[in-house]
């Protein structure tokens, strides 16, 4: 429905703009021994990973383990922080993002975010998914046809249709968190990144937002940062566990499809925490 | 079963804490009605005192000589328009930028040196103001003038404005501008599209606080607006104002000056209060129509 929804091609052909690094196509985001420190304190250190093209990829790992900030790398929301630094690669599609030539304006684009609690802004329903369309100059009926595609992505369509003019702050908890999710998608970006999407919703929109997540697949890449494990293995394909140090740093434990993960995972660590006996 | 006797038998315990917080209840209830006395104290008695020469005709007349019956203030009013406008426009604008910048900087040294020259700037006594823009416009203009007048008052409301938008500024939540800026919005785009929305009606507030302060001001208009009593809407030519015509009115021997003082004040009051009220109007009618409050 959305011209980025691309099946991953069966042999990976290497593209003309590919670096020194070696990378199979189907990696929509290489992570390359990123380290984030805010000030003295590290709080990821040496990770690396891959995201594969329209799959989801779900981070879990107890609370201070940095899954948020390696979330929040891979748009440069961390450059918002006062006193952040980050040494090596984030690649999407080969270019590095952390590099000082690249526009941060079109990473975040490129690289699309949904927030632990929903935050439309006060504006209509129509306003807050034309919000970035309209940051790129679409106008008029193709702005009409964007947010209604954005909207119906979002499986929001048929509960707002007749109320576009409406205050984005009037719906419920869970409409508005669809509503973000909407107003990501309108700019169409490669990826979402989602951070606890549903940690502040009921387990009814939580489902729905996990079926959502489950459509968008199709569309998008999709990095989903999770404290509940049962939403990592119902909803996610691949599964990162992280997990801190004896110097608080987060750090990668290990990575794999998210079925070997939760049934029969490398580590002792990434067991125990499964299983619940630790975090 | 020592216990329960302790807590609910302690009679002479109870009777003391109980007295004590009638005692305070009452002193809190006092210094609420004493603050109070002053305010409607002032209200009325400077409505007592303007009834005799007001009359519809006080706001759309010019002044009259002394003993010439009627005559009125338009020439206050048009005058402290035009300064008051003049410093809007001058206050208003830089001060908004300025709050943008001290609420967003990640540089909070260079902030906090900001803040405190804006608020050394808002100690400095309004006559200092008056001097200071006397020597660097009047003298050399060579004469008085409402622009000179209006830059005393917008320098007078622009540390007003910066500090309370600032403030409101870093009310309106973070998640709202972290939700532009991830969708791709750059930094300004973001503050005009979203943070002064969500921010509007307490930064309205803070110019109607500022507006209020600066139209009753009247020691710096002695240097620069000087006064007039005639009707001029000349920038660069002298006006009156509402607080210099109470000054000249009230220090005048004549009675008929005298009451017309009272009326005058009670006309800058009523005017101040007025745009207060419709500020509150239209921000209350902003908000029901965006759903920026409640919900």
């Amino acid at each position: 429905m959305i011209e980025t929804a691309v099946a991953r091609p069966p042999v990976p052909p290497a593209p003309p703009s590919t670096p020194p690094v070696e990378i199979p196509t189907t990696t929509k985001i290489a992570v390359r021994s990123l380290t984030v420190r805010y000030g003295e304190f590290t709080a990821i250190r040496d990770v690396t990973l891959d995201v594969e093209s329209n799959r989801i990829t779900a981070i879990i790992g107890p609370s201070g383990s940095g899954k948020s900030t390696l979330l929040r790398a891979m748009n440069r929301m961390n450059d918002l922080v006062p006193g952040v630094r980050m040494s090596g690669e984030i690649l999407m599609d080969g270019v590095d993002m952390l590099d000082r030539a690249v526009d941060v304006v079109d990473v975040r684009r490129r690289v699309g975010m949904v927030f632990q609690r929903p935050n439309p802004f006060p504006k209509s329903i129509y306003d807050n998914v034309a919000y970035g369309p309209r940051l790129y100059g679409v106008r008029g009926r193709t702005l009409n046809e964007v947010v209604e595609r954005s909207l119906r992505s979002a499986a929001l369509w048929d509960e707002v249709k007749d109320k576009l003019r409406r205050s984005g702050m009037a719906l419920s908890g869970g409409q508005q968190q669809r509503l973000c999710i909407a107003r990501a998608i309108a700019v169409q970006p490669e990826v979402i990144l989602m951070d606890e999407p549903a940690s502040a919703l009921d387990p009814v929109a939580t489902l729905r937002i996990e079926e959502l997540i489950r459509e968008l697949r199709r569309s998008f890449t999709i990095v989903i940062v999770t404290h509940n494990m049962q939403q990592a293995s119902r909803v996610s394909d691949r599964t990162a566990f992280f997990t801190m140090g004896g110097d608080r740093a987060g750090y990668l434990v290990e990575m794999d499809e998210t079925v070997k993960i939760f049934t029969n995972p490398a580590e002792r660590l990434t067991e125990d925490y499964v299983s619940g006996r630790f975090g | 079963m020592a216990m329960p006797a302790a807590t609910f038998a302690a009679g002479g315990r109870l009777v003391r804490r109980k007295t004590t917080s009638l005692v305070m209840l009452a002193l809190t209830v006092i210094a609420t009605v004493v603050a109070i006395i002053p305010l409607v104290w002032i209200i009325s008695y400077v409505v007592v005192q303007a009834l005799p020469a007001l009359s519809l005709t006080f706001l759309t007349q010019l002044p009259t000589p002394v003993g010439v019956p009627g005559g009125g203030i338009a020439n206050a009013l048009v005058g402290s328009a035009i300064t008051v406008g003049i410093g809007i426009l001058i206050a208003g604008p830089i001060g908004l930028l300025a709050a943008l910048f001290l609420a967003l900087s990640r540089s909070q040294r260079l902030a906090t040196a900001i803040r405190f020259g804006t608020d050394v700037v808002a100690g400095v006594p309004s006559i200092v103001m008056g001097i200071f823009v006397y020597s660097i416009i009047v003298l050399p203009q060579g004469h008085f003038s409402a622009l000179s007048g209006g830059v005393v008052l917008g320098f007078i409301m622009l540390p007003i404005v910066i500090r309370t938008a600032e403030e409101i500024l870093r009310l309106v939540p973070s998640s709202l501008r972290e939700g532009s800026l991830a969708i791709g919005a750059a930094e300004w785009r973001t503050a005009l599209a979203v943070l002064l929305p969500a921010a509007i009606n307490g930064i309205v507030t803070g110019i109607m606080l500022a507006i209020a302060r600066a139209a009753g001001e009247a020691a710096p208009m002695l240097f620069t607006a000087f006064g007039n009593p005639f009707m001029s809407t000349d920038v660069n030519g002298p006006v009156a104002t509402l607080p210099h015509t109470v000054f000249v009115y009230a220090i005048s021997p004549y009675e008929d000056w005298r009451a017309k003082a009272w009326a005058t004040a009670l006309v800058l009051m009523a005017v101040v209060l007025g745009l207060n009220v419709l500020a509150r109007l239209i921000t209350w009618a902003r908000s029901r129509q965006t759903g920026t409050a409640g919900s």
